[in-house]
């Protein structure tokens, strides 16, 4: 679980599991959740350059945190992602609000859609 | 006579069996001849089934969830079973984007995503009696030379 996370200042760093399903979706939540409440975290990035596998779970995962940290002013960017992953983003519609990158981009400041 | 090879599997609803119900279905698909994206869009309609009939059919309690798969020439039939609470409205459920559990992080996209990667899907619920998705989809029916 411990690295699956990584904080850099207000920036939040998650690691996607290789399989990211309704199971996998859980844990991943459960964490990112009690680290957002915890910890001044303006920006959540989930890398998903080892994710070989989503389900509609991980879309729920990302609309959820999405919803959560707007009510907080912040951000959340979607990085590292497979052909098979931007589709699965693009037919969601997520991709209209979240900024999805096939590369790694999240050093970029202020590159997110919809502010 | 079609060649045609059968398989079914039943297991509790946990969530920790939902890649174990993705990779067994794909692992019989692949007599199929399959291409990579074909059985990435199964795995993606088999995890969306299961994750329904334990999230939604069986509301996280552990009861069964009964998978049948047949293979007729190049045609993947896929079922998946739940004797839960079932659907009142499917055309509504079937809807991208509806979800009856938004607090849970649903996306409301699981049956969108059955039709995306699947050739049909039909589904048969009645209130108390649980759930069956029917799906098919054409698989490995490329041309036979790029098949050796």
């Amino acid at each position: 679980m411990e690295e699956m996370f990584q904080i850099n200042g207000t920036d939040l760093v998650v690691k996607v599991p290789r399989e990211l399903d309704h199971h996998a979706a859980e844990k991943m939540n459960a964490g990112a959740d009690r680290i957002v409440e915890r910890k001044n975290i303006r920006r959540l990035i989930y890398d998903f350059g080892k994710t070989e596998f989503m389900d509609s779970s991980g879309v729920g995962a990302i609309m959820g945190r999405y919803r959560n940290i707007s009510l907080i002013g912040g951000k959340v960017q979607v990085i590292h992602v497979n052909e098979r992953l931007d589709k699965l983003f693009h037919l969601s519609g997520i991709d209209k609000v979240i900024e999805i990158k096939k590369e790694k981009s999240w050093n970029k400041v202020g590159n997110q859609k919809g502010d | 006579m079609e060649h045609t090879n059968e398989m079914s599997i039943e297991f509790d609803s946990r969530s920790c069996n939902e890649g174990f119900a993705r990779v067994a279905v794909a692992a019989f698909l692949t007599q199929l001849n399959p291409t990579l994206e074909e059985v990435a869009d199964v795995k993606t309609a088999v995890s969306e089934a299961i994750t329904n009939a334990i999230i939604h059919g069986y509301e996280n309690q552990v009861h069964k969830i009964r998978i049948e798969c047949k293979i007729a020439g190049h045609e993947l039939y896929l079922t998946v079973i739940d004797k839960g609470k079932g659907i009142e409205d499917v055309r509504q459920a079937m809807e991208p984007l509806f979800t009856t559990r938004p607090e849970w992080n649903r996306s409301g996209m699981g049956f969108a995503f059955m039709e995306a990667f699947m050739d049909e899907v039909v589904v048969v619920s009645e209130p108390g009696c649980g759930t069956e998705v029917h799906m098919k989809k054409t698989v490995g029916n490329r041309n036979h030379e790029f098949m050796d």
